[in-house]
C-alpha cells in the first residue's frame, strides 16, 4: 500500500487558490477593523457608569466566548435566512466573524483600559481636556499601545477561523479547497497545499501587524520595552 | 491685591467621614502658600476642591472669580486657570516629553505646531530640562520627571498653581532639584498653593503658612510662624516633624 | 417529518452533548500528554530538538484546525481503511492541543523564577529531579487556571469534528435543523447547551486566576 503524492495536477487551480487566499485576506481585513471598533466599544460600555450597559456588553462577550463559532455562524446565516433576510454569503461570513471576534477584543481592550492609572485621567482632566479627548490621548491610546501584541495574535487567530466560514460556502480559502479536492479527487494534496498558504497568510499577517505597530507606536520603536 | 483663590467655609465628606470641616482661606496673586499638616488632615483634598477634581459639599470656592461649586461653571476655563502637579507626576507614559507638554495647549488652546513646539522649549528651559525634549517618560529620573509635569501645567499658562506634596516621592538629591524650580517660580512671581512636608523649605518659599488639622484651618501665619508655634497641636507636628 | 421541534429531538441534541464531552475528554487528555512532550522538547538543552519542536508548534498553529481535520482526516484515508470520524476528529484535536498547552506550559515552566532551579542544582539534584520536584510542581499552580480556559477552547473546538460526520452536538443540531428548519430554535438551543459546558470553566478559570494573583501578591 503505497501512497504516492500527485501536486502536478493541482497547478491548473492556481488562480483559484490565490483568489481564496485574497478573499480570506479581505475578510480578515474587514473583521479587523470592525472588530476593533466593537472592542473598544465594548470595553468602554463594559467600563460604563449604566449598569444596564455593562450588563448588556458583559453579556454579549460571555455568549460568544462560551459558545463555537461554527454555531455562531449557523445560528446567525441560517437564522437570518429563516426569517426571509438574505444576505451574500461574504457578508454574512464577515458579519459572524465581526461578532466573534469583537467579543474577545472587548476584554482584551478592557484588560488595558483598566491598566491605565486613575492618576492619568486625572492629570488630563487637569489640563483642561475634555472627556473624548481624555479617552482617546489618555486611556484609549496607552491602552491599545499596551495591548497590541493580544490584539493582534487574536486577529490572527481570527484569520485561522475564518476556514469555518467554508460551512456556509462563503468563497475564500478553505471553500476552494472543497472545491477544487472534489474536482481533482486529489483531497490530502490540496489541503496540505492550503495548509501552507495558510502559513504563508500567518506570517503575511504577522509581519504586517508587526509593521503596523512600528509605525502606530513610536515609543515601543524607540525603547523596545512594553508600556 | 486681587484675590485669585477664596475658600469659604468649605465642607466635604467621603460617605460619612467628613474630610474638610469648614474650611477658609485666601490666596491673593502672586502670594505663595505652604499648606503643612498631619497625614490624613484633608490638605490633598482641600487642593483638589480648588480645581474641582472633587466636588464640595456646601461653602464656596472662588478661582479667578468664578464659582466652582456653580453648576453652570466652565469646569475647562477653570482647569485652564489652575494647574495642578501631583506627587506621582502622572506624565502619560506613551508621549515624549514635548508631546506631554503640548498635548494639552494644541488640544485645549488650539495652539499650532511650530508655536507648540517653542511653548515645549520655553516650558521646558524654566524647569532645567531643555535636552530631555525627546525622551519618554520611563528614560528620567523621578526628579526630571516630576519637573517635566511642573512644565506641562506651566504651558498652559495657569493663573494659579497647586502642588501637592510633590518631591515625597523622591531622593533628597532630587528633591533638591525640584524645590528649586519652584523657588524660581515663585520669585517669578506665580501664584501658588502648595502641600509640603519640607517645612525648611515651606519657611524658606513660602509667604504665608496654612496649618491644617483634622479638616480645619488650624493655624496660619507667615514663615516665622513655624519657629513660634501658637497652639499646642502645631507645636506637637511640628516637634514629630522633625 | 416535518413536526416541529419535539422532546425527542432534545434528547437527540443532549446525545450530541455527550459525544462532545467524551470527543473533548479525549482530546484534552491525549493532547495534554502530547503538550507535556512538546513541552519538554521546548525546554531541553539540545538545540536542534528546541527549533524542531518550535517549527511544529508553529506550524500547527498557523494553520486552521479545519484543515488539520482535513489533512488528517484525507490522510489516513490513503491507509485504504475506513477510519471512524471519532478517530481522525481525536487525531486532529490531540495535534491542536499538543502545540497550544505545550505553549502554555513552557511559559508556566519559564515563569517559575531561574534561581529556584540554581538553588536545587546547588543541593546536587539532577536536571529531571530539579524539573520533576522543584519546578513542574511551582508550574503546576501557574498553569491551572490557562489550563482550564484552554479546556473551554476545546469544547469549542470539537464543532469542527461534525464536518467530518462526527454526531457530537453541532452535527446532531445540523441534522435536526435539516428536517424541522427552524435554525434560531435549534442553533439556540445547541448554543446554549455549550455554554451550559463552557461557562461554568471560564468561571472556574477566572476564580482560579484571581487567587493565584492574591496568593502571589502575598508571597
Ligand atoms: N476618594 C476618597 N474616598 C474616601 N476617602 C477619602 C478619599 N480621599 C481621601 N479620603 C480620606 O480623607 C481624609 C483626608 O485625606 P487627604 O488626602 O486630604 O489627606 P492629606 O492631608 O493630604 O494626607 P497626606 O499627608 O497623607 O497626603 C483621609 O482620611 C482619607 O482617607
Ligand atoms: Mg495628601
Amino acid at each position: 500500500m503505497m501512497y504516492t503524492f500527485d501536486f502536478s495536477s493541482l497547478w491548473a487551480y492556481w488562480p483559484e487558490f490565490l483568489a481564496g487566499a485574497l478573499t480570506t485576506l479581505e475578510m480578515t481585513f474587514a473583521a479587523t477593523v470592525l472588530g476593533l471598533c466593537i472592542g473598544v466599544a465594548g470595553a468602554i460600555a463594559r467600563g460604563s457608569r449604566h449598569a444596564w450597559l455593562r450588563v448588556v456588553a458583559g453579556g454579549y462577550v460571555e455568549l460568544v466566548r462560551n459558545t463555537p463559532f461554527l454555531i455562531q455562524i449557523f445560528f446567525l446565516f441560517f437564522g437570518l435566512a429563516s426569517v426571509g433576510v438574505r444576505m451574500p454569503v461574504l457578508a454574512a461570513a464577515v458579519l459572524a466573524m465581526v461578532i466573534n471576534v469583537g467579543a474577545y477584543t472587548t476584554e482584551i481592550v478592557r484588560a488595558g483600559i483598566e491598566a491605565v492609572h486613575p492618576g492619568q485621567i486625572e492629570a488630563a482632566e487637569s489640563l483642561g481636556l475634555s472627556v473624548p479627548q481624555v479617552y482617546w490621548y489618555v486611556i484609549l491610546r496607552p491602552a491599545l499601545e499596551r495591548v497590541y501584541p493580544a490584539l493582534t495574535s487574536q486577529f490572527v487567530l481570527m484569520m485561522l477561523s475564518s476556514s469555518i466560514t467554508s460551512q456556509i460556502s462563503a468563497e475564500e480559502l478553505t471553500a476552494v479547497a472543497n472545491n477544487i479536492q472534489s474536482i481533482t479527487f486529489r483531497s490530502l494534496e490540496t489541503y496540505i497545499v492550503v495548509a501552507l498558504l495558510y502559513l504563508v497568510l500567518t506570517v503575511l499577517l504577522k509581519s504586517g501587524f508587526w509593521l503596523l505597530g512600528q509605525g502606530l507606536f513610536p515609543r515601543r520603536r524607540r525603547l523596545g520595552t512594553p508600556l | 491685591m486681587s484675590v485669585v483663590v477664596k475658600l469659604e467655609d468649605v465642607h466635604k465628606s467621603f460617605g460619612l467621614v467628613e474630610v474638610l470641616r469648614g474650611v477658609s482661606f485666601e490666596v491673593s496673586a502672586g502670594e505663595v502658600v505652604a499648606i503643612i499638616g498631619r497625614s490624613g488632615s484633608g490638605k490633598s483634598t482641600a487642593l483638589r476642591c480648588i480645581n474641582r477634581l472633587e466636588k464640595i459639599q456646601s461653602g464656596s470656592i472662588e478661582v479667578c472669580g468664578r464659582r466652582v461649586e456653580a453648576p453652570d461653571l466652565d469646569l475647562r476655563a477653570l482647569r485652564q486657570d489652575v494647574g495642578i502637579v501631583f506627587q506621582s507626576y502622572n506624565l502619560f507614559p506613551h508621549l515624549t516629553v514635548e508631546e506631554n507638554i503640548v498635548l494639552a495647549p494644541r488640544r485645549v488652546k488650539n495652539v499650532k505646531g511650530a508655536e507648540a513646539h517653542a511653548l515645549a522649549r520655553t516650558a521646558l528651559e524654566q524647569v532645567g530640562l531643555s535636552d530631555k525634549i525627546d525622551a519618554y517618560p520611563e528614560q528620567l529620573s523621578g526628579g526630571q520627571q516630576q519637573r517635566v509635569a511642573i512644565a506641562r501645567s506651566l504651558a498652559m499658562s495657569p493663573k494659579v498653581m497647586l502642588f501637592d506634596e510633590v518631591t515625597s516621592a523622591l531622593d533628597p538629591e532630587l528633591t533638591g532639584e525640584v524645590l528649586r524650580v519652584m523657588e524660581k517660580l515663585a520669585k517669578g512671581g506665580m501664584t501658588m498653593i502648595m502641600v509640603t512636608h519640607e517645612m525648611g523649605f515651606a519657611r524658606r518659599a513660602a509667604d504665608r503658612v496654612i496649618y491644617m488639622h483634622t479638616g480645619k484651618v488650624w493655624e496660619t501665619g507667615t514663615g516665622a510662624m513655624l519657629g513660634s508655634p501658637q497652639t499646642p497641636e502645631l507645636k506637637n507636628f511640628l516637634a514629630n516633624e522633625l | 417529518m416535518n413536526g416541529g421541534f419535539s422532546l425527542y429531538y432534545f434528547y437527540y441534541l443532549l446525545e450530541g452533548m455527550g459525544w462532545t464531552v467524551v470527543l473533548s475528554a479525549l482530546a484534552f487528555v491525549v493532547g495534554g500528554a502530547a503538550g507535556f512532550i512538546v513541552m519538554l522538547a521546548r525546554i531541553s538543552r539540545s538545540a536542534a530538538l528546541r527549533r524542531l519542536v518550535f517549527v511544529y508548534v508553529q506550524i500547527v498553529q498557523g494553520t486552521p484546525l479545519l484543515i488539520i481535520l482535513f489533512v488528517v482526516y484525507f490522510g489516513l484515508g490513503i491507509f485504504g481503511v475506513e477510519m471512524p470520524p471519532l478517530f481522525a476528529a481525536g487525531l486532529s484535536l490531540m495535534i491542536y492541543c499538543s502545540a497550544f498547552l505545550g505553549e502554555i506550559w513552557r511559559g508556566c515552566v519559564e515563569a517559575v523564577p531561574r534561581t529556584q532551579t540554581e538553588a536545587a542544582e546547588c543541593l546536587a539534584l539532577t536536571r529531571w529531579q530539579t524539573l520533576r520536584d522543584v519546578v513542574l510542581p511551582q508550574a503546576a499552580r501557574i498553569a491551572t487556571p490557562p489550563t482550564v480556559g484552554f479546556l473551554v477552547q476545546v469544547l469549542k473546538s470539537t464543532s469542527l469534528a461534525s464536518v467530518v460526520g462526527f454526531v457530537e452536538l453541532t452535527r446532531a443540531a445540523q441534522v435536526i435543523n435539516n428536517s424541522t428548519f427552524q435554525p434560531f430554535l435549534i442553533f439556540g438551543i445547541a448554543g446554549l447547551l455549550y455554554f451550559a459546558l463552557c461557562y461554568p470553566l471560564s468561571i472556574w478559570s477566572r476564580a482560579l486566576e484571581r487567587r493565584l494573583n492574591v496568593s502571589r501578591r502575598q508571597a
